[in-house]
Formats: C-alpha cells, sequence, structure tokens
C-alpha cells in the first residue's frame, strides 16, 4: 500500500510539472494573469507530492518491505538503521528521486520567498524548473521506478556494497545533489532571463544567492567525498582523477566562474551574455555529472546496450537541455547588451581572466573524463585517462589562475593600476621566495614543483592577507580604528578572504603530502617495530572481531615517539558476508603536522602484510575545503546578499556608503 | 582604447588562454593515456617495454607464487587463449584469487614480465571488471549473462 501511495504521489508530481511548465510560459508571454499565477501554488504542490513518494521509498526501506524490487536490492534486514535510511538515495532510483524532490523543494521556496521578482519573471524561473522536473520524473517512471514491485517477495535483501556503509559516504551524495540542484536555479533564471530578453544587476542579486549556496554545498559534498575516499579505501590517496569525482568537480569549476563572474554582472552591469552561458553549462555539467554517475555508463559504456531505454531517454534528454538551451542562447543572447566599457586591467578584467582559465580547466577535465567513453564507443579500444594527464593539462592552468588571485583583489572596478597592485604585493612575493629558500634550505631532498607550489600558496596567502590589511588600516590607524574597521567590513568580503585562503591551505596540504609523504610496505611478526614519520611503531598482533554485519581481523600497533607511548592503532580488514565483499579499514591518527595511516592486509608465514604512510599535512586538504564552506557561507549570511536584497535597494538603502564590496 | 579593441583584446586572451589549453592536452594525450590490452593483445601489439598500460583477464589457477620477501608475488593472467606473466609488489587487494578478474597497471619489462604498480580490483566476488569481461569476450571464452551488475561508487 505505501509503495503504491509513492507512486501515484509521483505520477501527480508529474502531471502538476506538465502544467507548471507550460501554462505560465505561455501565460507569461501572452499576459495571462491567472495562468502566471498558477505556478507559485503549483510549485509548492509538487514538493509536497515529492516529498510524500520520498517519504514512502524511505518507509519501505526503514520497514525492510522486500515487496518493492528496489529494496530488494540495495537493502537487507541486518542493515544498520542508519544505513537502511542512507540506502534510499544510494542507489540509481532512490537518488533520481532525492534529486528531484530538491528540484522542486527549491522551486517552492522561490514560489514562497521570491515575492520581489515580477510576477511574469517568477512565473517563467518556476516554469522551467518544472519542465526539468517533468524530465526527471518521466525518467523515473519509464525506465527506472523506485517502487516497481516484486512478486513474489525474497525473504531477504542483497544488502548494500559494504563501502558504502559509513557516515561519510551516506551523507556526502546528497550535499552533492543539493550543489548540483542548486545550480539549476541559476539556469532556471538565466532561462527565464533568455526568454524575457533582459538581464540586469537586479538579475544578478538573484542569481549570486542561489549560485554561492549552490557552490557552498556542492564543496562540502567534495570535500565530504575526497575524505571518505582517503580513510575508507585504503589507499592513502584523496583524489584519483576518478570520472565520478571529475564528475563533481566540473560542475564545481564552472560553477566557481559562475560566482565570479556574477559579480561583474551586479557591479559592473556587463559581462552579461557570458554569465547566462555559465549558468546554462554549469546546469548542463551538473545534470551530465549526475548521469554519468547513476546510469552506469561509467563502469561500461556497454551498460546503455543493456538498458538502451535508460541509455536513450538520457541522451534524449541532456541534448533537450543542453541544445534547446543553446539554442535559446544563440538566438536571444546578442539583445543581451553589455553596460560600461571593460578595461582588461580592472577588476572585472581580473575576474574575466579567472573565468577563463576556470572554463578552460573544466574543459579540460571535461574532455579527459569523456574521451576513454568516446573512444570505447566508437573503436572499442580501451583507454583510461589517468593522474599524468590531468597533472599536464589541469595543473599549469591553476599557476597563472593562483597568480592572478593574489592581484584581482587588489584592482579597482573600472579602471585598476596593474602596477600599483604589484607593489602592493611587494611582501606577498618576498614571501613567495622566502618559503621557497627556507623549505629548500630544511629539506634535503625536494622537487623544484614542490618548491614553487608552496611558493603560490604563500603568494596566494600573503595577497589575501594584505588586501585585508589594507582595508581594515592595519599599521595605518590606531588599533581602535582598525579594530572598528574590521567589523565593520561587509561580511561577504570576510568571506572571499577566507574562501581565497582556503585555497592556498589547501595548496600546501596537497603539495606537502604528494612530495613529502613516507610509504612503507612490510612484512610485521608480532614484536616487530619499524620507523615512519619519526613515529615507532610496534606491532603487537592480530584478533578476530565480530562486527554488527561483519567479521573482521584487527591488527593492533602501538605507536611511540622518544621512547613515550603514544596511542594504539587497530587496522582491520573485514568481510561481509551480504554482499560477499572483503574491505580494510585503515586506522588513521590525524594531526595537524600530518597523519599515520595503517592498512593490514594478509598474513604471510608467521607475519602480516603491512602498509603505513605517514602523510604531512594532509589534513590541510580538507581544511582548506572547509575554509572555502566557511567563507561561502559567511557571504551567504551577508545582508546584502538575503534574498530581499533587491527590494532595499530600490527603496533607496543602497548601500552607497560602504566601502565596495570585493568578493 | 575603443570598445572595438577592447573586445579584440578580451577575444584575443580568450583564444590564447584555449590554444594554450589545446597545446598542454595534445601533449598530455601523449603519455597520459593508458591503454588497456589483453593478454592476446599485448601479444600482437607490440607494446614498447616501458610504457604504461593496463592489463587485464583472469589469474591464472595455481600460478600465483610468493616470492622469499613476503611481499612480491608473481602470477599469471589469462583471457583463456593467452598468458602474461605479472610480478607485483605490495599488498593485493581483498578480492585477489585466483581463477577472479583482475585489472593490473604497470609496464611490460624487457624480459616478457609485466611489472604491475597497481592492481585494482574494486569488485565484489560477483563481478567482473568491463574490460577483462570485454577481454573474455574477444577470446571467445565468455559465458553470457554470467556475472551481475557491477558495484556502482556513488
Amino acid at each position: 500500500m505505501i509503495p503504491e501511495i509513492g507512486h501515484f504521489a509521483l505520477i501527480l508530481a508529474l502531471a502538476v510539472a506538465m502544467v507548471q511548465g507550460t501554462l505560465p510560459l505561455v501565460g507569461a508571454a501572452r499576459n495571462i494573469a491567472p495562468w502566471v499565477a498558477l505556478a507559485r501554488p503549483a510549485a509548492v504542490a509538487q514538493a509536497v507530492l515529492l516529498a510524500i513518494s520520498f517519504a514512502a521509498l524511505t518507509w519501505c526501506y526503514v520497514v525492510s518491505d522486500f515487496s518493492v524490487a528496489n529494496v530488494v536490492a540495495n537493502s537487507h534486514s541486518l542493515k544498520p538503521m542508519l544505513y537502511k535510511v542512507a540506502g534510499v538515495w544510494g542507489n540509481h532510483e532512490g537518488s533520481l528521486l532525492l534529486w528531484v524532490l530538491v528540484l522542486a523543494v527549491f522551486g517552492s521556496a522561490v514560489a514562497l520567498f521570491g515575492t520581489n521578482l515580477p510576477a511574469p519573471f517568477r512565473a517563467r524561473v518556476l516554469a522551467v524548473q518544472a519542465l526539468i522536473a517533468v524530465g526527471f520524473d518521466l525518467f523515473m517512471l519509464l525506465t527506472s521506478n523506485p517502487f516497481a514491485r516484486m512478486d513474489p517477495a525474497p525473504v531477504d535483501g542483497m544488502g548494500l556494497n559494504p563501502l558504502l556503509q559509513d557516515p561519510g559516504l551516506a551523507f556526502h551524495p546528497p550535499f552533492l545533489y543539493l550543489g548540483y540542484v542548486g545550480f539549476s536555479m541559476a539556469y532556471s533564471f538565466a532561462i527565464a532571463a533568455l526568454l524575457e530578453g533582459r538581464v540586469d544587476p537586479a538579475w544578478a542579486r538573484w542569481v549570486r544567492p542561489w549560485t554561492l549556496a549552490a557552490w557552498v554545498l556542492l564543496t562540502f559534498g567534495i570535500v565530504g567525498g575526497s575524505h571518505w575516499a582517503y580513510y575508507e579505501l585504503g589507499w592513502g590517496g584523496w583524489w584519483f582523477w576518478d570520472p565520478v569525482e571529475n564528475a563533481s568537480f566540473m560542475p564545481w569549476l564552472a560553477g566557481t566562474a559562475l560566482l565570479h563572474s556574477a559579480i561583474v554582472v551586479e557591479k559592473r552591469d556587463t559581462l552579461k551574455s557570458w554569465t547566462v552561458l555559465l549558468a546554462i553549462v554549469t546546469f548542463s555539467l551538473s545534470l551530465l555529472g549526475t548521469f554519468l554517475v547513476r546510469s552506469g555508463v561509467l563502469t561500461s559504456v556497454h551498460a546503455f546496450a543493456t538498458d538502451p531505454a535508460r541509455g536513450v531517454f538520457i541522451l534524449g534528454f541532456l541534448l533537450v537541455v543542453v541544445g534547446g538551451s543553446l539554442t535559446l542562447y544563440a538566438v536571444r543572447a546578442p539583445a543581451l547588451k553589455g553596460g560600461g566599457l571593460f578595461a582588461p586591467m580592472s577588476r572585472e578584467g581580473s575576474l574575466l581572466l579567472n573565468n577563463l582559465l576556470l572554463s578552460t580547466a573544466a574543459a579540460t577535465v571535461l574532455l579527459g573524463t569523456l574521451y576513454p567513453l568516446l573512444l570505447d564507443a566508437v573503436t572499442g579500444e580501451k583507454v583510461s585517462v589517468g593522474k599524468p594527464y590531468f597533472d599536464m593539462t589541469f595543473g599549469p592552468l591553476m599557476v597563472p589562475l593562483f597568480a592572478a588571485m593574489g592581484i584581482g583583489p587588489l584592482m579597482a572596478w573600472k579602471r585598476g593600476d596593474l602596477a600599483g597592485a604589484i607593489g602592493r604585493l611587494r611582501f606577498a612575493f618576498l614571501a613567495a621566495l622566502l618559503i621557497a629558500a627556507v623549505v629548500w634550505w630544511q629539506v634535503s631532498k625536494v622537487s623544484v614543483l614542490a618548491l614553487f607550489g608552496y611558493s603560490l600558496a604563500a603568494w596566494v596567502a600573503i595577497g589575501v592577507l594584505i588586501e585585508l590589511a589594507e582595508r581594515i588600516w592595519l599599521f595605518k590607524a590606531p588599533p581602535a580604528d582598525v579594530f572598528r574597521r574590521l567589523r565593520r567590513l561587509p561580511r561577504s568580503s570576510i568571506g572571499m578572504t577566507l574562501a581565497h585562503l582556503g585555497i592556498a591551505v589547501t595548496l600546501i596540504g596537497i603539495v606537502s603530502s604528494e612530495s613529502f609523504t613516507e610509504e612503507h610496505l612490510i612484512v610485521l611478526k608480532p614484536g616487530d617495530v619499524t620507523e615512519v614519520g619519526g613515529y615507532f611503531v610496534a606491532f603487537r598482533g592480530v584478533e578476530e572481531v565480530e562486527g554488527p554485519n561483519y567479521t573482521a581481523l584487527r591488527g593492533r600497533f602501538e605507536v611511540s615517539r622518544d621512547g613515550k607511548f603514544l596511542y594504539a592503532m587497530s587496522p582491520e580488514a573485514r568481510n561481509y558476508p551480504t554482499p560477499p565483499m572483503a574491505t580494510t579499514e585503515a586506522a588513521i591518527r590525524p594531526t595537524l603536522g600530518g597523519d599515520l595511516y595503517v592498512v593490514i592486509g594478509e598474513a604471510q608465514g608467521d607475519g602480516w602484510a603491512a602498509r603505513l604512510y605517514f602523510k604531512p599535512l594532509v589534513q590541510w586538504i580538507w581544511g582548506g575545503g572547509l575554509f572555502m564552506v566557511l567563507g561561502g557561507m559567511l557571504s551567504l549570511s551577508d545582508r546584502r546578499h538575503r534574498i530581499g536584497a533587491p527590494r532595499q535597494a530600490a527603496a533607496g538603502l543602497a548601500p552607497a556608503a560602504r566601502p565596495a564590496p570585493a568578493e | 582604447m575603443t570598445r572595438k579593441r577592447r573586445r579584440l583584446l578580451t577575444v584575443v586572451a580568450g583564444m590564447s588562454c584555449l590554444g594554450v589549453a589545446v597545446a598542454l592536452m595534445l601533449n598530455a594525450y601523449g603519455d597520459g593515456l593508458v591503454f588497456f590490452y589483453s593478454p592476446s593483445e599485448l601479444e600482437s601489439h607490440h607494446v614498447t617495454p616501458g610504457q604504461r598500460l593496463r592489463i587485464g583477464g583472469l589469474v591464472e589457477e595455481n600460478s600465483v607464487v610468493r616470492q622469499s620477501d613476503g611481499l612480491t608475488i608473481t602470477f599469471k593472467v589469462t583471457d583463456l587463449s593467452k598468458t602474461v606473466p605479472v610480478s607485483y609488489r605490495g599488498i593485493v587487494p581483498d578480492l585477489f584469487r585466483e581463477g577472479q578478474g583482475v585489472v593490473a597497471e604497470g609496464s611490460l619489462g624487457a624480459d616478457g614480465v609485466f611489472m604491475a604498480s597497481n592492481i585494482l580490483a574494486k569488485h565484489d566476488e560477483k563481478y567482473m571488471p568491463p574490460e577483462v569481461a570485454a577481454a573474455l569476450k574477444k577470446s571467445g571464452r565468455w559465458k553470457d549473462g554470467a556475472g551481475p551488475e557491477g558495484v556502482t561508487k556513488p
């Protein structure tokens, strides 16, 4: 009964979305007020129906209703409750339902809180959102119904892949989804603007908070995913340039570019058609990412052949969304006239450079991700595009980006003074040189690339801090005055400082862990002691342990330094019966200075194979990511970014007295 | 500067950015690509020793030998018509065993032994890596319908 309610609610949601996606559009074009007004209640109704549908699926998982095929394939009665619930979105069908639910919730947020948007514009935005939802609803109902029944119902389910039974994994995909779907708002606004033929600063003020929110969520999801790969997969890596990771990274790159170009639209009323294009591209990459990951096409292009209906639908849907919106763009974009003149040496000029580099980087990642699929589909040859490709293409593009990151925020709008900015950054330049010298002097074997990486990080960090110091008149005004200025600083400007600092922190983490990781692969007998990263690790043997739904071999390692016992570490090799699978649980001791990482392998005679790592500053990689998230949130909480901001500005409360924000 | 010149400058900047990217990509495609071969293809393709590639197939029964240092293992990868000897130093993945599918990344030594730097076995017991399934199909030893769906990493 419950699954049928869910199924029925989903069908109703599709019907509502179809109405919401058509009538308001026509109404807005022909000035039919009641049709325009339809968009708001429809958006709310759609969200409610999808929430009912999602709740029904969750219920099936919670009570382990094995008459539902989706539950059978992805759950098991013995699974801990947390993972039963996480199992709802841990599969193709359920994740699509979550996706469209988030889409509808965001849509209803615009419907409920977007009271200051002109009604026809709002109707158009909601209609575009509904059309996306129609695509997803149809995809689910036609090819991947989460509520499909099984008769007879099996006694028990097949279980969830044990690798996925981890809190980090249970919760990072929803964040990625929130991010992907958040970019749909920017997309809908862009399409609505193209339909109206008008993009103005007020438009950008609406798009910016949504883009920022989506970016924050996506960043958090990527950081979480990377951290999960680090501690769960037991290979000690944190980013593999795996297509699944790239799928989330491409929208992030494009979204970061969008974030910056929307600033130019808002402040300078120019770069409009580019920003609209970026919004379209960002969301298209999000869609591509969702489908690449969930359709199984990454495991093999032949997954399309095993389920042609899905493959054809996905290709068709992508074609309609991308092709349709680009066609609309081609027709309407020339009408979006740019505003003021555009000097290359200015804040907007440096933001444009940022955009060029970020979108080129996204393009290289896209090509590297799709190339193996294309080659396989065309010639049948199997290749993998891995780290070397991305190191050689993505890496070099980041160098000018980071170099410009120090200078950009110091440039004024309209007419920047490049020489002046560089002059003000002389300390950053000196710091970069100094850091390289110190590292070279302190560390015996260090590559030029690592030195360069540290210099770049120092340049970014000090550059960002100089910008902050100038803003608050540090060393120029009495301390009380400085403090007052710091407190009065717009939150969006502190947010920018934090986020840019995060880049430097992440860069330091990457360079350190890539260049100075110590790795030992040895066979240890109980009582053996080995040294790694200045720690002495003593192996004390292994024991069998019983988990809630697995058995494990647990090794015991005692770590000491300078003759003092510090802590014990217990890596495990786990065996799950359903589905049968073995996983390694690395034991990790994270510290600010570096992580000790121990993995236990199989028995070798009277010893055990073990892998020990010391990874200096590796936590900084995710720490920097959290800085970015925090910076984004802080910026989002800025009064001028609130949804009501355009109204206030219109009412004459424009923040003219404030210093120009430098997001 | 006139509007026209500024636009030109922007276009030139964009084009040069793309140009650099294309150059980087072409450069990277030389050795950034890792080809996948089955043992039969390895023989017919005349792979130069030292070139990075992936091979895949089944671990031949009774071929896994652990060397005296306890960490190096040697085994044979087969597509049931040809075999390649492989040597690997490290901890093999949890599901590495004889008769199972395996993908190894590394390079061919001058002596014809494939020196693996990485063994990939991201699959459960029922699952066959798609490349391996394709390799077995090519050698005509694949029974259709064996092996259900694979692990989908989210």
